[in-house]
């Protein structure tokens, strides 16, 4: 039995049994899950800019990663959503409702910080039953029921028996599934992570990941999270939302993302790519003073980036119109071999994947020719 | 098991020096707390048990040992509550004059105690700058055991006050937003996260600020009036002793106070203990 179903089955029980008449029990009778509207939101901490108008729509029970490097604001964006700080301009609605006035104790929503942030005197249990402890005595659910509650959701995050150790007793992956259970005691309407594997090693990173794919799918919660590992963003989010610099450069799969990435931040970003700075003119593209046989039709003229991703290219061997460039380096990587070309004469640098049984010798020539590419005009 | 204790002690550490550094360690101690501590007992072996009996049970002694030990719990109990504040506001808040409020703590510490109770005896005497108020309320201060209670707070501020700053300062912002997100509201957060995780920074402050409390004597002997029975502290009773030469009956009230004091304090120290096993934390 999924530990949703048994969940069901426990508040039915609850309630047939015990005939508790508290609101409580229907709120967990279904998971609440609301739409997030954020509208132009601007947020300066000082004289430092942090977001620079940022909108975006959250569906209900959508799980989407803000993905960034540090100091694009993905952090910030998170904190405003939660309450913890407060726009300087915009708003935030949750479902209808603006949220902009209300404080983050009356926002219900689930943080999970990245140092999990536990208490440090409370064993597990009392972490987790934190929440529906502090509640108003009218609202506050009765003491077998927050019981039934804690080791309800110890059994979702797979804990079972640990209630009664202390947060210094745990493990760094058993820690962030008690934050993470602490969060969702408290039923959030929207559930917002910070870096929620960033403090763990990489094989534990990788089981919490798809547990916690597996735990939105079980809950759907709409869930909110800030991770610097494009890998994880698109491994793990329905939508992926890009930043960089305080503003969100592109929204979309994990297929748009990578596929059709809208702004040389991203492509550069996401992904393994390479750029070589081109001057385009009349339809054909100059590196350096080679003419490549590259079809730069509709794009403006004036110099431009032309962006490729290593796989994306084949040998070319004596054509015309190739990238040519000298072997400065190479690496297995998985199934292939990994070149670090140097191109044309001011030696840009640039990777092209070549199969692993290629014989390639250092300082040899490589001539190739990328299969799909993009070029986005460049400013400077 | 023997065997492996003697293994572990003689294995060769990363951090050098341990036969040298534990030497001055033990002879260190020796001198300067064991030895004193020693000779004091082995004076009072000197009396009878009878003869101890009869100065432990003395109503003088006893009264002064009560008003000793009272007024010192009392006065580290005010510190413990005042002191959290005051370390709160020095490190949670920025405002002008911080760095001078943080120095002021400190200076009962480097107050001449004399000083600090000629000083608190002027303000609190019938013709001080308080004592006038209270006195036609009928509040004796100078005087009286509130006076006692009353310099024994001020030299004990800087204990509590120095324990808790840094820990204070290494509360995470996020532990309280945590509790912020889960609905608690700010009087709920202080008092169920931030001051749990004070607790043993708090007792180890009290410790500090009730044994400095029990020993104090010069900023006392000025406010207290020093009446017999009512208003004379056991250390100023064993100063009396030692003027009139009796030095049997010193060292006995001496040994007594020593005897009441380990308790307390091995008793304290348990709990910490206890509390960090169970916590897996300081």
């Amino acid at each position: 039995m999924t530990a949703l179903a048994q969940f069901r089955r426990d508040t039915d029980y609850i309630e047939a049994n015990l005939s508790l008449v508290a609101p409580f029990v229907d709120e967990r009778l279904r998971v609440k899950t609301m739409n997030v509207t954020v509208e132009n939101l601007v947020k300066a901490f000082g004289a430092t800019p942090a977001l620079h108008g940022v909108s975006l729509e959250i569906a209900s029970g959508e799980l989407i990663a803000l993905v960034g490097p540090s100091g694009s604001g993905k952090t910030t964006l998170l904190r405003l959503i939660a309450g913890l700080d407060f726009p300087n301009s915009g708003r935030v609605l949750f479902g209808a409702e603006d949220a902009s006035s209300k404080s983050v104790q009356e926002r219900n929503v689930g943080f999970v910080f990245q140092n999990y942030a536990l208490f440090k005197h409370m064993s597990v249990f009392e972490n987790i039953a934190f929440g529906l402890r502090v509640r108003p005595r009218a609202t506050r659910p009765s003491e077998a029921s927050i019981r039934q509650r804690v080791m309800t959701l110890l059994d979702l995050v797979q804990l079972n028996g640990l209630e009664k150790r202390f947060p210094g007793q745990l493990s760094g992956g058993q820690r962030q599934r008690v934050a993470f259970a602490r969060a969702l005691a408290i039923e959030p309407g929207v559930l917002l992570l910070d870096e929620p594997f960033g403090a763990l090693d990489a094989k534990v990173r990788k089981e919490l990941r798809r547990w916690l794919r597996e735990i939105h799918d079980r809950t759907g919660h709409t869930t909110v999270f800030v991770t610097h590992d494009q890998e994880e963003a698109l491994e793990l989010a329905d939508r992926v939302v890009v930043m960089s610099q305080g503003r969100i450069e592109q929204v979309g799969s994990a297929d748009d993302i990578y596929d059709n990435p809208a702004t040389p931040f991203v492509f550069d970003f996401i992904g393994d790519s390479s750029a070589l700075p081109v001057i385009v003119d009349k339809g054909s593209i100059a590196l350096d003073d080679r003419i490549l046989s590259i079809d730069a039709k509709g794009h403006a003229d004036g110099p431009a980036t032309l962006f490729f991703r290593p796989n994306h290219v084949r040998l070319a061997g004596q054509e015309s119109g190739s990238i040519v460039g000298t072997v400065t380096g190479s690496r297995r990587h998985g199934d292939i071999r990994r070149l670090e070309l140097e191109v044309g004469l001011a030696r840009h640098r640039c990777e092209i994947d070549v199969p692993a049984d290629s014989e390639v010798s250092r300082n040899g020539r490589v001539a190739v020719k990328p299969t799909d590419w993009r070029l986005f005009p460049r400013v400077s | 098991m023997t065997a492996i204790a003697i293994g572990t002690w003689r294995k060769p550490s990363i951090i050098p020096g341990f036969g040298l550094t534990f030497g001055f360690l033990m002879v260190y101690l020796s001198l300067i707390v064991l030895i004193p501590i020693a000779l004091l007992i082995l004076r009072t072996t000197q009396l009878s048990w009878a003869e101890y009996w009869a100065i432990a049970t003395n109503a003088r002694v006893v009264a002064a040992l009560r008003l000793s030990f009272g007024a010192a719990l009392i006065a580290a109990a005010i510190n413990t509550v005042f002191g959290i504040i005051v370390a709160w506001v020095l490190v949670r808040y920025e405002f002008p004059g911080r760095r001078l409020a943080d120095a002021i703590v400190d200076l009962p510490f480097a107050l001449p105690t004399a000083v600090a109770g000629i000083a608190l005896t002027a303000i609190f005497a019938k013709n001080g700058w308080v004592g006038q108020y209270t006195e036609p309320l009928g509040i004796k201060i100078a005087y009286t055991s509130i006076g006692v209670v009353i310099a024994l707070t001020f030299i004990g501020l800087p204990f509590v006050v120095r324990t808790l700053q840094p820990v204070i300062m290494e509360i995470e912002r996020e532990t309280e937003e945590a509790a912020a997100t889960l609905g608690a509201s700010r009087r709920q957060t202080v008092f169920r996260v931030v001051l749990p995780t004070l607790v043993p920074a708090l007792l180890t402050g009290f410790v500090l600020a009730l044994a400095r409390g029990i020993g104090e004597y010069g900023s006392v002997v000025f406010i207290a009036g020093n009446l017999p029975y009512r208003t004379e502290i056991a250390p100023l009773l064993i100063v009396i002793r030692l003027t009139e030469f009796d030095y049997n009956g010193a060292t006995a009230i001496a040994t007594i106070m020593l005897a009441i004091s380990f308790v307390m304090f091995l008793a304290i120290n348990l709990i910490q203990v206890w509390a960090r096993r169970r916590f897996g934390y300081v």
